[in-house]
This record gives structure tokens, sequence and C-alpha cells, in this order.
């Protein structure tokens, strides 16, 4: 006999998440969940935009890896709290590791939190950490046809950051074929290429981040109002 | 890749609803699998069936259901599954359309009977 139970899978996640949600909404926190392959430079993109902060802003990173600090020490010379995330071979972070090392990290709100997932285009995406966006990083020295090949990461980024565009000259990468991959499977995701050595699109990136920041702000001013 | 984790949620629903009622048998857990969801369904199987064997829920078989991405058409409502990552209306060419489907990760169904053969 049949018996229909119609539950989701990562129930228990994404019941996390919601509470993870709730949480950055009543504290005023807008969460970034940061996604790519290992070595796109999400942790290059993340030390230039902590450095473009000032020092007063109030700000936080998660950075989540398989093994070793080494992330949460790079990323901690910027003077901002950081905490690494060491999964121990699980290959994605998920609702409660957020969740723990936010309270034991002390972060408390308005702010910004980012979230440096683990090197991985396929297991993130499954996973809720009840970020306000996902971003998804692909740079100029993988190929054109990531974004066809991990669909469901790039179906669920609002936005694609293009990395590593100072390589352009000495890669045969065509930017123009990779978005047009990605809005194949997203036809509304937005797109800045950056560089995180020479600074190029940061400011249309750190606008793009500002802009989502005051439009989360203006949303739960209007929810207390 | 991380079909183990997902096998494993999949099993901890199964074996709560066996504690819950232990008179029951469950042959086979029904899921639906939508193509954006990351899930690689021959890797899902595999990591259902390696953390069964040799428990008492070896029996149980694991039913997955693949689901295309589907859309819906906002000029004509047109709803269709997606074919070679066309993602315009088939019905009218509207280039505008919505995502609807295929980022199921869900339980559809417990199986349970008195006798249970694992085929």
């Amino acid at each position: 006999m049949r018996e229909i139970v119609e539950k989701k899978v990562l129930s228990e996640n994404d019941r996390l998440a919601a509470v993870l949600r709730q949480r950055y909404r009543d504290e005023n926190i807008l969460c970034v969940n940061f996604i790519s392959s290992p070595g796109s430079g999400k942790t290059a993109l993340l030390e230039k935009t902590l450095a473009s902060f000032s020092k007063d802003a109030s700000v936080a990173v998660l950075t989540g890896d398989l093994q070793t600090d080494n992330d949460a020490r790079r990323l901690a010379r910027y003077g901002f709290p950081v905490r690494q995330i060491v999964t121990g071979g699980t290959c994605h972070l998920d609702a409660r590791m957020v969740e723990k090392h936010l309270d034991e990290m002390g972060f408390r709100g308005p702010g910004l939190l980012l979230v440096e997932n683990v090197g991985n285009l396929v297991c993130p995406s499954s996973y809720d950490l009840g970020e306000a966006t996902k971003i998804v990083l692909l740079s100029v020295t993988e190929g054109e046809d990531k974004p066809l090949k991990y669909p469901g990461i790039f179906h669920r980024s609002s936005l694609m950051l293009l990395t590593k565009t100072d390589l352009l000259p000495h890669v045969d990468f065509d930017p123009a074929l990779a978005l047009e991959n990605a809005r194949k499977i997203h036809p509304e995701i937005d797109y800045i290429a950056v560089s995180s050595r020479t600074g190029e699109g940061f400011v249309q990136w750190l606008g793009w981040l500002n802009a989502l920041h005051q439009k989360v702000q203006q949303e739960a001013a209007a929810t207390v109002a | 890749m991380h079909e183990i984790g997902i096998a494993s949620s999949i099993l901890t629903c199964v074996e709560s609803e066996v504690r819950r009622r232990p008179e029951i048998t469950i042959c086979a857990v029904g899921v639906r699998i939508g193509e954006l969801s990351a899930i690689d369904k021959d890797a899902l199987a595999f990591a259902f069936e390696a953390l069964t064997r040799d428990t008492p829920l070896e029996k149980v078989r694991i039913e997955i259901e693949w689901l295309p991405r589907r859309q819906k058409c906002l000029s004509c409502s047109e709803e269709f599954a997606v074919k070679d990552l066309d993602l315009n209306c088939p019905k009218c060419g509207d280039t505008r359309t919505t995502c609807t489907g295929g980022t199921e990760l869900d339980i559809a169904y417990l199986e349970v009977e008195e006798l249970c053969v694992k085929s």
C-alpha cells in the first residue's frame, strides 16, 4: 500500500535555515552565500571586498573548508570578525554549521555576513543557509560551459561574478559565451566581471552589494513599520 | 557528491516512521529528484543501498522519479518540460517564461506492506 509522505528530503536543514533567515531579518543582517569551484577566487574576492570597507563597518565572515584555517587567517588580516568552519570532509556548509559558528562568533546585526562556502559547484546548491542570496563565481581559467554543466547553482544564484579577468589576455576564455550559457539556465542572472588583483569591476560589484543591502534594510524597516 | 548525506536524510525519515509504527514493514521509499537539484540519481541509489546493507532496513528499495525542468509561459500560460535548454514557449514562442519545477528533492511516498520481497 502506498502512503503519501510529501516531505522535503532536507526538511531539517530547511527548518534551521528558516530560523536563521528570521534571525537575519530581526537583526537586520544581510547574509550572502558565495559559491564556486575550488580555486575560482572566493577568498581573494572577499579579501579585496573587506579591504574596501571602513574599519568601523559591521561585517563578519564565515569561511568553509574541508581542512585548514588558511582562509580564515587570510581574511582576518582586514580587522573584521572571521570564523573558519572546518567541515572535516563534508563538501558543503549546512544551516546547522552556520548557526553554531554564528553563535560562537557572537556577531550581532545590523550588518553584513559574508559566507564563503566550500569550493564545490554541486552540493552547496542544495543547502539553504538562510541567506538573502547566493552568488556564484566563475573564473576565466575555467570553461565557458560551466553553467550548462552545473545548472543547479547558476539557476539559484542571483549574480554571477566572472573572476580573474586580469588573466583574459592569456587564456582562450570568451566572457560573452559564458554569460550566454549562464542566461540559458537563468535568464535574469546579474553579471559583473571582476579582477581581485587589479580591482577591475569592484565599483560595480560593491555597488551591487550595497544596493542589495539597502533593499534588505528597507524591507526590514517596512516589516517593523 | 553529497548523495550519501541525502540518502542518510531519506533514511532518517524511513527510520522515524518505523519507530513510530513498529507493526508496519516498509518496502520502498519513493523520492522525486528534479533536474536542477544537483543530485545524481544513480549515485543516490547506490548510496541508499550502501547505507541500508546489512541493516534491518536492507529490504527497503528506493524508487526515484526523475523530473525535468518545467517552465510556464508568462504570455499564454502554457506549462512545458524544458528540452535542450530551450526556455522559450513551445506553443506561442514567447521568450518570457518562468521556472515552475525541476528543483525537487522530496520524499513522495512510502510503500508499506505486510510481506516484502526485495527485487
